[in-house]
């Protein structure tokens, strides 16, 4: 048993930069590197990259990361656990022990099983959002429950190195490390509800270490190009103090510590995992030093009784089509463009298959994205960029709203320049909730 | 004076939750942010962007408050028509607000 151990976080989103992580794993004295690399629909679009091609279906970046991550991460020992077997962790194992194989390193690698749930998915299970069985949401794709901490704990006790998941709790995928090497109890759920945080505080990686924070006016942030991402130096009684490799940018301060630990949370008091429900509220923070924070105090009460599960279904093809327009009345030009297009919808002059509807048009520069301008914009910008985007049912129809923008070219109004068209097929998720007797979570190991 | 004078946020969003945080600059200000910045407030604010209840919590040992507002982000990431479908960049709405 250890009192205190080193867990970093390389990587907060899929796409997030591959550098960090590879400076964490070099220079950063770790005991365990995460990655998390899976949002709330990323698990949907990685399932109909499986449906096409079954070896497929894991994060698109992993070889990338795993071949520039895993000569370190063997030299130094540490142990990585990732997200990034997405749809599909049983092929990114085995994909990972093919690249070890590669660089002859020996290895072993644990797939974690058992969040896909789409053949015990009940379709007349109700959705959270709508009140409504999820079967009602259109045809679905895909159904993952968040895991907790339990699979990944039998593969540390297997003696994996490296650990690929797929849909987990975020927090769990540091939970699981502070558990099994401080012997802590599943159902002390004070130290879980302590560990929840660290693992919150942690899993956008360069959120906490000042680069989302920043703001070159009242948040200014030195060497963003070369932002480090966060550790944490977790202790036995729960707290920890978080920092990064000393040389990279960025910062860790009070504020970018507070920013991280509200992010996303709806109830600070209960902030559920499939682990535990962790008290937001009781947690401290100080600053000990130089872009470091301890953290101390949180706590828990006992998991929920059921699994938050993600269910993918085919919502609607989206149809999108941009131009701009610059100089003397490039606002009213634009709008002009925008009631042109949204007349010849209205009035039936596109010949779509299937209706087109909800036809939204953006004004960007003015009032795109906070659907207002607070009155702080009195004079119109000197160029603006117009959006019309709407919901059609086939992806022909959809791009019929790209093509009408691009029409305006010769139609006019004036000088309009730039377009841009974009179809795509969306794919939305409601929850619902499922027993826990439901749920197998299994382990398969491979060696390299 | 604004908001963005005295203070900092960040948005997230879960489904199509919006939540803010509100962090004083100035742990002192603190006392001042919470008699100021009521739901109400908020509400009228942002009133072109939540449609349902903003529930408002307040954190003293981290000097910070924290929005919650309901049905504010036109279906949520995965299906709204949005150019940012997050709500990622409404944080600097609530900084716009006069106080």
């Amino acid at each position: 048993m250890k009192d205190k151990i080193r867990i970093g976080c390389g990587a907060g989103f899929s796409g997030d930069r591959l550098d960090p992580a590879i400076i964490l794993a070099e220079q950063g004295n770790l005991d365990y590197l995460v990655l998390e690399c899976l949002a709330e629909r990323t698990i949907a679009l990685a399932q109909k990259r499986k449906i096409k091609d079954q070896t497929k279906g894991y994060d698109p970046l992993l070889e990338r990361r795993i071949e520039s991550l895993l000569p370190a991460l063997t030299k130094n020992k540490v142990t990585l656990i990732t997200n990034m077997g997405a749809a599909n962790p049983m092929e990114a194992a085995k994909k990972v022990a093919d690249i070890a194989r590669k660089l002859k390193l020996k290895i072993r690698i644990a797939a974690v099983t058992g969040d896909d749930v789409f053949k015990k998915l009940e379709t007349s299970s109700i959705a959270l959002e709508t009140n409504e069985p999820v079967g009602n949401s259109g045809e679905l794709i895909s159904a993952n429950a968040y895991l907790g901490v339990d699979g990944i704990l039998e593969a540390l006790h297997a003696n994996a190195s490296v650990i690929i998941t797929g849909r987990i709790a975020d927090p769990s995928l540091f939970l699981a490390p502070m558990i099994f090497e401080f012997g802590w109890s599943t159902s002390d759920y004070d130290l879980l509800g302590k560990g929840t945080v660290i693992g919150h505080l942690l899993e956008c990686a360069g959120h906490i270490t000042g680069g989302y924070f920043a703001d070159p006016v009242k948040k200014p942030v030195e060497g963003l190009h070369k932002l480090g991402h966060p550790f944490a130096d977790v202790k036995k009684d729960g707290s920890a103090i978080i920092s990064k490799v000393q040389g990279t940018g960025g910062v860790v301060n009070l504020m970018t510590v507070k920013e991280q630990l509200l992010y996303e949370v709806i109830n600070p008091s209960e902030y559920f995992t499939p682990d535990v429900i962790a008290n937001f509220t009781t947690v401290k923070l100080q600053e000990i030093g130089h872009d470091q924070v301890q953290v101390t105090g949180g706590h828990g009460k006992p998991k929920p009784e059921t699994y938050k599960v993600s269910v993918g279904y085919k919502a609607f093809c989206l149809g999108e089509g941009e131009i701009s327009y610059a100089g003397h009345a490039a606002f009213e030009r634009a709008k002009l463009a925008g009631e042109i297009v949204s007349k010849r919808f209205a009035e039936g002059l596109v010949i779509s298959d299937h209706p087109i509807t909800d036809i939204r048009v953006d004004y960007i520069g003015i009032s795109s994205v906070h659907r207002t301008d607070f009155k702080t914009a009195p004079v119109s910008p000197y160029e603006i960029r117009l959006r019309i985007v709407g919901k059609a049912q086939t992806p022909e129809d959809a791009a019929l709203i790209g093509e009408e923008v691009e029409a305006l070219y010769t139609n006019g109004p004036a000088a309009g320049g730039g377009v841009r068209k974009l179809v795509n097929e969306v794919v939305g998720i409601v929850s619902t909730l499922m027993a826990r007797t439901e749920i197998e979570v299994q382990i398969t190991i491979i060696e390299s | 004076m604004k908001l963005y004078d005295i203070a900092h946020s960040r948005a997230g969003d879960k489904g199509n939750t919006l939540t803010l945080s509100l962090i004083p600059f100035l742990e002192s200000d603190y006392d001042m942010i919470c008699e100021k910045v009521t739901v109400d407030r908020v509400k009228n604010h942002l009133q072109q962007v939540v449609s349902g209840e903003i529930i408002r919590y307040e954190l003293p040992h981290i000097a910070s408050l924290l929005f919650v507002c309901h049905n504010a982000l036109l279906g949520g990431v995965t299906t709204s028509l949005a150019i940012d479908t997050h709500g990622k960049t409404l944080s600097y709405a609530l900084l716009e607000m006069d106080i």
